[in-house]
């Protein structure tokens, strides 16, 4: 951010910890923080607490990503601030694979919430980034999309395939002089994976916030966070799919 | 989804415990829970002892709740959820003029174990403890049902909740009364105490609002009870940030702290200070939580984890209290935390709570190694304390025997009878409640 120029933050799914880690940390050097989810009441407070970090505006917004009816409305409270618009996305869904596999309908939600949602969210904000030029997208993948697992497959295909459409969005606003960011965090302490057993070398929100914003100062287009998990995934991947297909790692 | 099996400790990590945690993010989620289950709230676990553990049973971590509600900057009011950490409030607040009136010795502490355990900090000779400067709190009764609490309104609910160790319900959150301090800097005057009656005349003679002393608890003979004592006043100024905080990676061996590595460094920690003594400019973090710099520190005593003993003692029982340190500095078991602090009397017509720990006197706190002897000392420490009308403090103690503490505690009965009301089927005790039996009158 140059100096006194405002950014706004658009906070997408703003009531999971590590976008809450993420909108402080902006808070306190003094953005603009508009919080999109769907629990309006913990938004609420929270867009307080971010008021009271240093935000110079902080407001709760209601969106689901599976009904874009509130896409436009948020954009158009965007428009009216000065200065560059930001997004980062935080949504995403992740149902035990269990439970998608007895109810195949579920992968619907999955892909809406961590994929085609904040997908199509972001196409309709791309004209108004390209025209003020500048601003800056955090798009939050995961270590399950680089390669389909026994475990979470569906959920790590839709990632996959956010990872694959930020691709091609950082190549467009580029051309606009907007960066765009793509995290892939690994095991990190949120709600989402408070039960789920096996996890090591487990992040805190706060720890891949700040990786966050040290990527974006450093314009990064890709990082791992923690970052050793660069090193994890590099074996992962390389590992031949027909030893891969017997593993359930 | 939303329990799940973990073993933890208290800080001293003495005791370990297995049981199911749930840690909600959201209101909403924390309500859909306690609608079916009734369960004890534990915050960052900086309680020494087996106060935040809830053995084979259940118990909730608040530390995600932590949102700031709301701050009146004119009033100097200020709501938040009960899992916001001391030290946070601190590096908000201060910069618009605020603190949280007393603070502990550490800013990981979250408000609602503050409460829960009625912490005090180094103005207490002044302000009182933590619960002199609540105004309300919001809390999750057994049951379900949500209840503000006020002086006004339910006072014996109220002041049972303060330093009720959480036996009385889940605090959601609650609004405190800020102290004004002039900015985020602290100005420290440091001087050496040479033996135990000049400390104490150093610290009956304090008029600065912070004070805290550090006593070397292996000095004998004629240094015994010597120390530094800190004064401090906070500031307008502009210092340095505070480093990021270096965290301790991994257990230390037993000879770390044995009696000789200690006595030497008590040593040179003395005279770190000049004898004319010193004044230091210092972010306010630095002399507010000093140890919060290194993260992890508990590790320092080993895998088998310390005790820490705290106790108050009354201000005329000064010979007492030079008795109970010669007897820790003759047992050579100390490490060098030790800490001398000038308690003062009630700020209001009362204690804060029934339970709270704070008393007009001298409050002494020393770290104890687990090891073979360390756990007799103590007994022998408690009964010190007892006979000399004292008070042995239960958000530190892992040891102490249940007649001896209960005889402590004036209001302890009519606690029992609120507490046993609030919660009738006892599903808030935790391990503490437990081995001390403190839900039953004496």
């Amino acid at each position: 951010m140059t100096p006194n120029t405002q950014e706004t933050w658009i906070i997408l799914g703003a009531t999971s910890s590590m976008a809450r880690a993420f909108a402080r940390s902006v808070a306190q050097d003094g953005a603009a923080v508009l919080l999109a989810g769907r629990d309006m009441e913990d938004m609420q407070v929270f867009a307080l607490d971010l008021a009271l970090r240093g935000a110079i505006l902080a407001e709760a917004h209601a969106i689901d990503m599976r009904d874009n009816t509130g896409f436009a409305p948020l954009i158009e409270r965007a428009q009216q601030e000065e200065g560059q618009i930001s997004v980062a996305v935080f949504t995403g869904s992740m149902p035990p694979q269990s439970e998608i596999d007895d109810n195949p309908e579920l992968i619907h939600g999955v892909i809406r919430d961590s994929f085609t949602g904040p997908a199509e969210f972001l196409q309709m904000i791309a004209p108004e980034m390209e025209t003020r030029g500048g601003g800056q997208v955090v798009g939050v993948g995961s270590v399950a999309g680089d390669r389909g697992r026994i475990g979470n497959y569906v959920y790590g295909a839709a990632k996959a395939g956010f990872h694959t459409y930020l691709s091609g969005f950082r190549n467009r606003l580029n051309r606009s002089g907007a960066h765009v960011l793509t995290v892939k965090p690994g095991f990190v302490d949120t709600a989402m994976t408070w039960t789920v057993d096996g996890m090591f070398l487990v992040a805190s929100p706060e720890n891949v916030a700040r990786d966050i914003r040290k990527a974006l100062r450093k314009k990064r287009n890709v990082i791992y966070t923690p970052f050793f998990w660069w090193g994890i995934m590099s074996i992962i991947r390389s590992i031949p799919e027909f030893i891969f297909k017997k593993l359930s790692v | 989804m939303t329990w799940k099996t973990d073993t933890h400790t208290g800080w001293g990590r003495v005791h370990s415990t297995t049981g199911e945690l749930a840690r909600p993010e959201r209101q909403s989620a924390l309500l859909r829970l306690t609608e079916t289950i009734t369960a004890p709230a534990i915050g960052m676990r900086r309680s020494y002892g087996d106060a935040p553990l809830n053995s084979d049973g259940r118990a909730i971590d608040m530390t995600r709740l932590d949102r700031i509600i709301s701050f009146d900057p004119e009033a100097g009011l200020l709501e938040a959820e009960a899992g916001v950490q001391i030290g946070v409030l601190a590096d908000v607040l201060a910069p618009q003029g605020w603190l949280p009136a007393v603070m502990p010795g550490t800013g990981f502490a979250t408000l609602g174990g503050c409460i829960a355990n009625d912490v005090h900090g180094k103005n207490h000779h002044i302000d009182g403890s933590f619960g002199d400067h609540v105004e309300s709190i919001t809390i999750l009764l057994a049951g379900g049902q949500r209840k503000i609490l006020t002086p006004g309104r339910n006072k014996d609910l109220f002041r049972a909740t303060i330093g009720g160790l959480g036996q009385t319900g889940v605090i959601l959150s609650a609004k405190l009364r800020l102290k004004p301090c002039v900015g985020d800097v602290i100005m420290v005057t440091e001087q050496r105490a040479a033996d135990f009656d000049a400390f104490i005349s150093l610290l009956d003679n304090s008029r600065a609002t912070y004070s805290v002393g550090w006593i070397d608890a292996t000095a004998q003979g004629n240094a015994l009870g010597r120390g530094i004592l800190e004064e401090a006043e906070t500031g307008a100024g502009l210092v340095p940030a505070p480093k990021r905080a270096k965290s301790v990676p991994f257990n230390a061996p037993g000879w770390a702290l044995a009696s000789p590595i200690v006595k030497l460094f008590n040593a040179l920690y003395y005279r770190r200070v000049p004898k004319t003594g010193r004044t230091l400019v210092k972010p306010i973090g630095d002399f507010f939580f000093p140890l919060d710099a290194i993260h992890n520190w508990n590790r320092l005593y080993g895998k088998l984890g310390f005790h820490q003993f705290q106790c108050v003692l009354p201000v005329d029982r000064k010979d007492d209290l030079r008795e109970v340190l010669d007897l820790i500095a003759r047992s050579g078991l100390a490490s060098p935390l030790a800490v001398l602090k000038r308690m003062g009397p009630d700020v209001g017509d009362q204690p804060a709570g029934m339970m709270s720990f704070p008393q007009e006197g001298y409050t002494l706190a020393v770290d104890f190694r687990n090891r073979p002897g360390a756990e007799i000392l103590i007994h022998r420490l408690e009964e010190m304390t007892a006979d000399a009308g004292g008070r042995v403090y239960l958000a530190k103690d892992s040891l102490a025997r249940e007649t001896r503490i209960k005889s402590m505690y004036p209001e302890h009965a009519t606690w029992c009878d609120i507490v046993n009301k609030a919660d009738p089927e006892g599903d808030l005790k935790t391990d503490l409640i437990r081995r001390l039996d403190l839900r039953t009158a004496q």
